[in-house]
């Protein structure tokens, strides 16, 4: 169980409090599949990186497993099962996927680079590939999802995987992230993709840094397609995929 | 007869765990104490001034390692090698100096490399420099290479200056003639007080030829360094100057690459860059579990590979 209590980020931005979350209560369990969804700046990746330890919560605490995992670092945390693969993965001169997946799987219990394969990518072509600008975003998002998927961790948090994917390669990716879900693990991810809402348990819709609506999908997502919603801002910038039959 | 520390050093700069497998001359503390000759290629000391010949006859293929080591404190050694490799050759050429400097005064070397690739021939020259001892002793490494690349010939140079060095001039020059090529890649980290300068001018001579300098640095602690890379096209050649240098610390980095060109057909690119080591790199290396210090080693590793 990965339990998110009355968590509240502020920043502060030219000595004035900026609210990113507020109040987020949450409890995700082991063996469910969820997807949080919400327009942008609703504070979906703030959510997962407050879970990673990338931000730390200005209130509220978190839990993994009974254990208090507030102030645990990232790196302790990402011991202890929890993973993160980022929207827009950093590139890195010099290093080569190779290096990557190494880092990956020394401190779990990881697969090896059939990753690569699982995501559409020849290890023959590209574990010698340097993570620069000379792969495309496509690819370094494939790679930062092997990465995870090479960690193999409990928690495993995917943001926006869909962002930069080619069509084709975004039908493999949802079969990948499904396939890779276990009884054992929580799987978020952070998607706007109508195919991704329709392979998960439980939806998480989120709007101005606070949790609007949850539930399976047969509950959430009427609601989240009726006019009552549609008419509002959120609703609207949510995208054309998921509301392409919205009457407005 | 090498000492286990003379091994450490060779295996630090020349990748030697032992003997090499070709032509090879190995200098210590001054003087030349290993040698072997092969045919094709001919290694003779220098009658006029400290140093070697090594003579590479026309289609040879194989390798040559020339290293040097300084294991004494209060040393300064001077070397000028010449080079010579011959039409259509293809040689694998290891240089590169390590200092064990175990006391007080300072160990220095300064190696004059003259070489020159003829027409068709292939070098691929890797210089690598360490430098160690806790003595207090100043460890100093001052190489000069000068380069000649003929028609239609191939050189890749791998110049790295791994920990250790307190104090480097690094003077290259090169010369390329049509339709030859340059690929230069300069690795160098510095730290605690160490400072390194690099000049690099490498001139385009003729139609076709081709140059790409690649220098990437990581400066730590209080440490200094200076890049002055300068490409000069008098013919119709092209070429690229990339500087990179990772900043950490008090360090300080100067880096001004320079293009010049004297033929309208040239075609000439520079970019430089210093910066410190990105937020998102380090935490998407934690993510993985690696704890911040992992993380900034794997970074400047891969940086400097």
């Amino acid at each position: 169980m990965f339990t998110f209590e009355n968590i509240t980020l502020e920043f502060t931005v030219e000595e004035k409090k900026v609210p990113i979350l507020h109040d987020i209560d949450l409890q995700l369990e082991a063996g469910k599949m969820y997807a949080l969804t919400g327009p942008n700046g609703s504070g979906k990746s703030s959510v997962a990186r407050v879970a990673m330890g990338i931000y730390q919560p200005t209130e509220g605490r978190l839990f993994y497993k009974d254990e208090d995992i507030t102030s645990l670092s990232i790196t302790e945390r990402a011991r202890r099962g929890i993973g993160y693969a980022f929207q827009q993965p950093a590139r890195f001169k010099g290093m080569q996927v190779k290096d990557m997946l190494e880092y990956a799987f020394q401190h779990s219990d990881g697969v090896n680079c059939q990753v690569l394969r699982q995501i559409g990518l020849c290890p023959d072509d590209y574990l010698e590939r340097t993570l620069d600008t000379s792969l495309s975003g496509g690819e370094m998002k494939r790679i930062e999802i092997a990465t995870l998927l090479a960690r193999n961790p409990k928690v495993r948090i995917f943001d926006e995987p869909e962002a930069g994917i080619d069509l084709w390669s975004f039908e493999q990716l949802i079969d990948v992230i499904g396939d890779s879900h276990r009884e054992d693990t929580t799987t978020v991810v952070i998607s706007h993709q109508e195919k991704i809402l329709n392979m998960v348990d439980e939806i998480i819709l989120m709007e101005d840094g606070q949790i609007k609506l949850r539930g399976d999908r047969e509950t959430v997502w009427p609601q989240i397609k009726e006019s009552t919603l549609c008419s509002c801002r959120t609703a609207c910038r949510l995208g054309e995929e998921i509301y392409a039959d919205c009457p407005r | 007869m090498l000492t286990a520390l003379d091994k450490k050093l060779l295996e630090e700069v020349a990748d030697l765990h032992d003997q090499p497998p070709g032509a090879y001359n190995i200098r210590k503390d001054g003087e030349g104490i290993e040698r072997r000759s092969l045919e094709g290629i001919e290694i003779k000391t220098k009658k006029d001034q400290p140093g070697i010949d090594v003579i590479v006859a026309a289609g040879k293929e194989g390798s040559v390692h020339i290293p040097v080591i300084l294991t004494e404190t209060d040393l300064s050694d001077l070397v000028y090698n010449t080079i010579d490799i011959g039409e259509g050759a293809d040689i694998k050429l290891v240089a590169g100096c390590g200092i064990h400097n175990p006391g007080s005064g300072n160990a220095q070397h300064d190696g004059v490399h003259k070489i020159i690739v003829r027409r068709g021939a292939r070098l691929s020259y890797s210089e690598k420099h360490f430098g160690e001892g806790d003595g207090g002793g100043r460890r100093v490494l001052n190489p000069k290479t000068i380069l000649m690349i003929e028609e239609e010939a191939y050189a890749e140079l791998e110049l790295v200056q791994v920990r250790g060095v307190d104090e480097t001039e690094r003077i290259t020059k090169v010369e390329v003639k049509a339709g030859g090529r340059l690929v230069m890649f300069e690795r160098l980290l510095t730290d605690g007080e160490q400072t390194a300068n690099s000049d690099i001018a490498v001139k385009l001579m003729g139609e076709e030829s081709t140059a790409r300098i690649i220098s990437r640095s990581v400066a730590q602690g209080n440490s200094s360094q200076s890049f002055t890379p300068r490409l000069m096209a008098y013919g119709a050649g092209r070429g690229h100057v990339e500087c990179d240098s990772i900043i950490m610390d008090q360090a300080k980095v100067r880096s001004v690459p320079e293009i010049w060109a004297g033929n309208a057909e040239a075609e000439l690119v520079h970019e430089a860059a210093i910066g410190k080591i990105a937020g998102e790199q380090l935490v998407k290396l934690m993510s993985l579990g690696l704890t911040e210090e992992e993380a900034e080693e794997a970074i400047i590793s891969g940086f400097l590979k």
